[in-house]
């Protein structure tokens, strides 16, 4: 049984918006309260998750229902999406390495970390069981990257200003940064259900 | 197991193993045209320069073109022997290289060239004894019995024929594997022949318990054999000053110090010199015949060997009690003085503090450890 077809433009707001990925799924969090002290980095960060999400949730979405289902191998979708997962956080690096030093440097330890970023097999896992086709996953993981991107960027921007206030000396730091995303996930609860996404 | 069930596990490895290859093979390919850095030259001192292709680190890069940065971890960035002066495209320092560096090294460039990429045209300074260091075939020609636990080894050189280096450097010998030992390992050897002798080492080696090198050494090592080695390295060499010259040494230590002495016999006429040397007791002494000659030849020269545990039963007239006691005895001050150590790292310890206290500053203490 199919479910109804979503529209990939409602699959990609839905992403952003009324189901982001990190404020609503609270997934990917530690690289992002550990970017998240500076604007730059962040927005570095949040484009190279992106990048990767896009990328390997089209060639996931290729790899499962193409080969592993196909095949009956289902049960080796973790290991393959982590390996197509791992390469093309490796590509990245080369690239971002060759073109960007700077922010190779700042990224430092967190890049080749986006392998084990759990938002990006979250996104993978999630577009198999809404068994959404080529297209929508494409746009799933574009817009969750983007959703993840805008919550890094906005809570960066948030911890600069709040390096300046005076935060009580037990709160300073992740626990802050907790609150704040707290927060900003209320803020965004109140988005639910204006997509239909599934 | 029945014939589905194994067709399902064959297929399982072959997906499995299809895709890993297939991923592998991408990004082989994307390396080599991402990681491409083209042609980069490395300037070397402002006059040397060097093609090399970009990609690599530059320990790596100096190396295949035969130019030795000393390197005792194998670029993993722990040892900190490696380090040069980037004065331009060397990027900036990683978080790696941050414990190694000092904040007047980090202000003049000084990077770990193992961790270090050659990436663009990028110019160094390194110093001009590093275009000296060579990996040298040589022929054993001697070895004898200093101590019961020292030999001296010399060694005749064969190809290249000739070396030269500043009296007080070390190299590093190749212990070949034997025995149990696998892999060839490299330890550092003061050199203890004067810098004139050029076709021929000396080397003064203590024998460490279950040491690789010295017990290769001891029991497996003889006359006529061939052996390897890498070399000169090291900063512990005399400075042209005008300053006494305060030598002190423990067991092995007296190699470098005995190739200054014979090195730079003028130096000691000029500016007069003393040499403390540490020992347990009579049986730990060793070169004293020729430290009596040189002694009288060079009459502003003093050899003060001192023993710290002397056996009742041993006649003995010289001092007693550790090396730094008895320099405290015999040096009134430190000033106008420069100090050369060299011995285990307990010693150089001991000594350094000894003449802080006395008020001697770090650029007139100059000292070899022997780890």
């Amino acid at each position: 049984m199919n479910p109804p077809h979503v529209s990939p433009l409602a699959v990609f707001f839905g992403a952003i918006f009324t189901e982001n990925i990190l404020l609503a799924l609270y997934l990917g969090m530690c690289s992002y309260l550990a970017i998240s002290r500076d604007v730059r980095p962040a927005v570095g960060l949040g484009a190279a998750v992106t990048l990767v999400l896009a990328i390997s949730s089209g060639i996931n979405n290729l790899l499962y229902w193409r080969i592993l289902n196909p095949f009956g191998l289902e049960h080796l979708q973790f290991i393959s999406f982590m390996l197509v997962i791992a390469a093309v956080v490796q590509c990245l690096e080369m690239i971002i390495e060759r073109y960007t030093p700077r922010l190779h440097l700042a990224l430092g330890i967190y890049l080749p970390l986006i392998t084990v970023n759990c938002a990006i097999l979250g996104v993978c896992l999630f577009m198999v069981i809404r068994r959404y086709d080529l297209v929508q996953s494409v746009a799933y993981g574009a817009g969750g990257g983007i959703g993840w991107w805008l919550a890094i960027v906005a809570l960066a921007g948030i911890r600069q200003r709040l390096q300046t206030s005076r935060i009580p000396r037990g709160l300073q730091g992740p626990g802050i940064a907790l609150i704040a995303s707290g927060i900003m996930a209320l803020a965004f609860m109140g988005l639910t259900g204006i997509i239909r996404t599934r | 197991m029945t014939a589905e069930a194994s067709r399902y596990l064959l297929e399982s490895v072959i997906v499995l193993s299809g895709l890993a290859g297939i991923l592998a093979a991408l990004l082989v390919v994307a390396e080599a045209f991402i990681a491409d850095y083209g042609e980069c030259i490395i300037t070397i001192n402002g006059q040397k320069e060097l093609r090399v292709r970009g990609g690599d680190t530059l320990l790596n890069s100096l190396a295949a073109n035969k130019i030795f940065v000393p390197s005792a971890c194998g670029g993993r960035g722990t040892c900190a022997y490696c380090k040069v002066k980037v004065l331009e495209g060397g990027g900036p320092t990683l978080p790696v290289e941050e414990p190694y560096l000092t904040g007047k090294e980090r202000q003049e460039g000084v990077r770990l060239s193992c961790q270090v990429k050659v990436r663009r045209n990028i110019s160094i300074e390194i110093p001009e004894d590093l275009f000296n260091i060579r990996q040298y075939r040589a022929r054993v020609e001697r070895i004898r019995d200093l101590t019961y636990d020292i030999k001296e080894v010399r060694l005749a050189l064969i190809e290249p024929g000739t070396i030269r280096f500043r009296a007080g450097q070390y190299i590093q010998l190749r212990t070949p594997p034997y025995g149990n030992v696998r892999e060839p390992v490299y330890r550092a050897y003061s050199i203890s022949s004067p810098s004139q002798e050029t076709d021929a080492i000396e080397l003064v080696i203590r024998l460490v318990p279950n040491g690789i090198c010295t017990t290769w050494v001891f029991n497996y090592l003889e006359a006529g054999q061939e052996v390897l080695f890498s070399g000169p390295f090291g900063n512990f060499y005399l400075r042209d000053t005008a300053a006494e010259m305060i030598f002190v040494a423990g067991g092995s230590g007296f190699a470098p110090i005995k190739s200054i002495l014979l090195s730079a016999p003028e130096a000691v006429d000029r500016r007069g010199g003393r040499f403390f040397f540490g020992a347990r007791s009579v049986r730990d002494l060793f070169y004293l015949e020729l430290m009596r000659d040189y002694a009288s030849a060079h009459p502003r020269f003093e050899f003060i060997p001192a023993l710290s545990e002397p056996h009742p039963d041993e006649p003995w007239h010289g001092e007693t009690g550790l090396v730094t006691e008895v320099m405290a005895r015999r040096l009134a001050d430190a000033s106008n003085k420069e100090f050369y150590l060299c011995g285990s790292p307990g010693m150089i310890q001991a000594c350094v503090r000894l003449l802080r206290s006395m008020g001697a500053s770090d650029e007139v203490i100059f000292f070899d450890s022997f780890a």
